[in-house]
C-alpha cells in the first residue's frame, strides 16, 4: 500500500469533521418559505373573526395601495409583543389586516383588548384553510400585498422593532 | 415556608400552550367512509411533509397545522379530486420541499445517478482484485 492511500481515512475524517463544524457554524434556514411571493393572492372569503369588524377577503386586498396582512392567533405568544409594532406601524399609515388562525371570538377580544389593536379588518380561519393557501407554515407571519394584489413579501416569524425600517420600504416598493 | 411554597407554586405550573385551543378538525384523526378514497387520502398523507415537525410526514404528526392539512386532503379526495392535483396544488406553495416523493429536478440527479456511480466503483475493485489473483 503507498503511503498517500495509509493517509486517506485520516482525510477523510478531517473533511467530515470540517463539513460538521462549518455546518454548525452556519446553521440551515429551517423556515419554509411560500412560493407565492411574486404572484396574485389566491382568491379566497373568510368569516368575520368579531362581530364588531369587518372581514378580510381577497378583493379586499388589491386597493390600490399596499397592505399588510398579518396572520396571527391570540394564543401564539410571540404574537404577543408584535402586536407593539404592527401598532406603530399603523400610527405611520399602515394599513393593517389580521387573519386569525384556529381561534374563539371571545379569547381574541380578550387579546386585542389587553394587546392593542391596530388592525382594520380581521378575518377567521378556524383550520389554518386560508393559511396553508397562502403557503404559511406558521404564526405569527406576515405578507405585504401590493396594490394590485400580488404578495411582494412574506415575513417568517414575528416583526420586531428593528425589522420596522425594512418593513416600512417593502412597503415603499410595493407602491 | 418559602420552600414549601415553591414546590406547590411547580406543582400547579402549566406549560406554556403553543397550540390553540380549538378541537382538530373533523377530518384531521378521522377515516373517510368510502374505504377507496381513504387509502388515496392516506397514500398522499404518507407522502406530505408537515412544516412543523419537519421530519415527519403529516400522516405521523401530532401538530395542528399537519392535523388540518389532512382535514384539507381528505375533504378534496371525498369531492373527487386526484391525489396528483392536491400534490401540486400543495407544491406550487410550499415548492417541492412539502413532498417526500424524489423529483426529477437537477437538485436530485446525484441521488438518481448515485446506483450507477457506485455499480462502476464496485466493478473497478472487482477487476482489480481478479487482475491481482491471475498475476499471484
Amino acid at each position: 500500500m503507498s503511503k498517500a492511500i495509509r493517509f486517506a481515512p485520516l482525510a477523510l475524517l478531517l473533511l467530515v469533521i470540517v463539513a460538521l463544524v462549518w455546518r454548525l457554524a452556519t446553521p440551515v434556514d429551517t423556515n419554509v418559505h411560500s412560493k407565492l411571493a411574486g404572484r396574485p393572492v389566491p382568491f379566497f372569503t373568510l368569516a368575520a373573526a368579531l362581530p364588531t369588524k369587518p372581514t378580510v377577503s381577497s378583493t379586499d386586498l388589491a386597493t390600490g395601495q399596499p397592505r399588510l396582512v398579518n396572520i396571527f392567533a391570540s394564543w401564539c405568544v410571540p404574537c404577543v409583543s408584535e402586536v407593539k409594532v404592527l401598532q406603530s406601524l399603523k400610527s405611520r399609515g399602515v394599513p393593517i389586516d389580521g387573519i386569525d388562525i384556529r381561534d374563539r371570538p371571545a379569547d381574541l377580544t380578550d387579546f386585542l383588548a389587553r394587546n392593542g389593536d391596530p388592525y382594520e379588518r380581521i378575518g377567521s380561519d378556524p383550520q389554518s384553510q386560508l393559511q396553508i393557501a397562502l403557503g404559511s407554515s406558521g404564526v405569527p407571519e406576515s405578507f405585504i400585498v401590493d396594490g394590485k394584489g400580488i404578495i411582494r413579501y412574506q415575513h417568517i416569524g414575528a416583526i420586531q422593532a428593528s425589522d420596522m425600517p425594512m418593513i416600512l420600504t417593502k412597503l415603499e416598493q410595493a407602491k | 415556608m418559602n420552600r414549601l411554597s415553591f414546590l406547590l407554586a411547580i406543582l400547579v405550573a402549566q406549560p406554556l400552550l403553543a397550540d390553540s385551543s380549538l378541537p382538530p378538525a373533523y377530518w384531521a384523526n378521522r377515516q373517510l367512509p368510502d374505504s377507496r378514497q381513504e387509502a388515496k387520502a392516506e397514500a398522499l398523507m404518507a407522502e406530505v411533509r408537515c412544516l412543523v415537525c419537519q421530519g415527519q410526514s403529516i400522516a405521523d404528526s401530532d401538530a395542528e397545522l399537519a392535523g388540518d392539512m389532512r382535514d384539507l386532503i381528505r375533504r378534496r379526495i371525498a369531492a373527487g379530486e386526484k391525489p396528483s392535483a392536491i400534490q401540486g396544488w400543495l407544491v406550487q406553495r410550499y415548492g417541492t420541499w412539502i413532498s417526500y416523493k424524489p423529483t426529477d429536478e437537477p437538485a436530485a440527479w446525484p441521488l438518481w445517478l448515485a446506483p450507477f456511480g457506485l455499480l462502476l466503483v464496485g466493478l473497478w475493485f472487482v477487476r482489480r482484485r481478479i487482475g491481482q489473483r491471475r498475476r499471484g
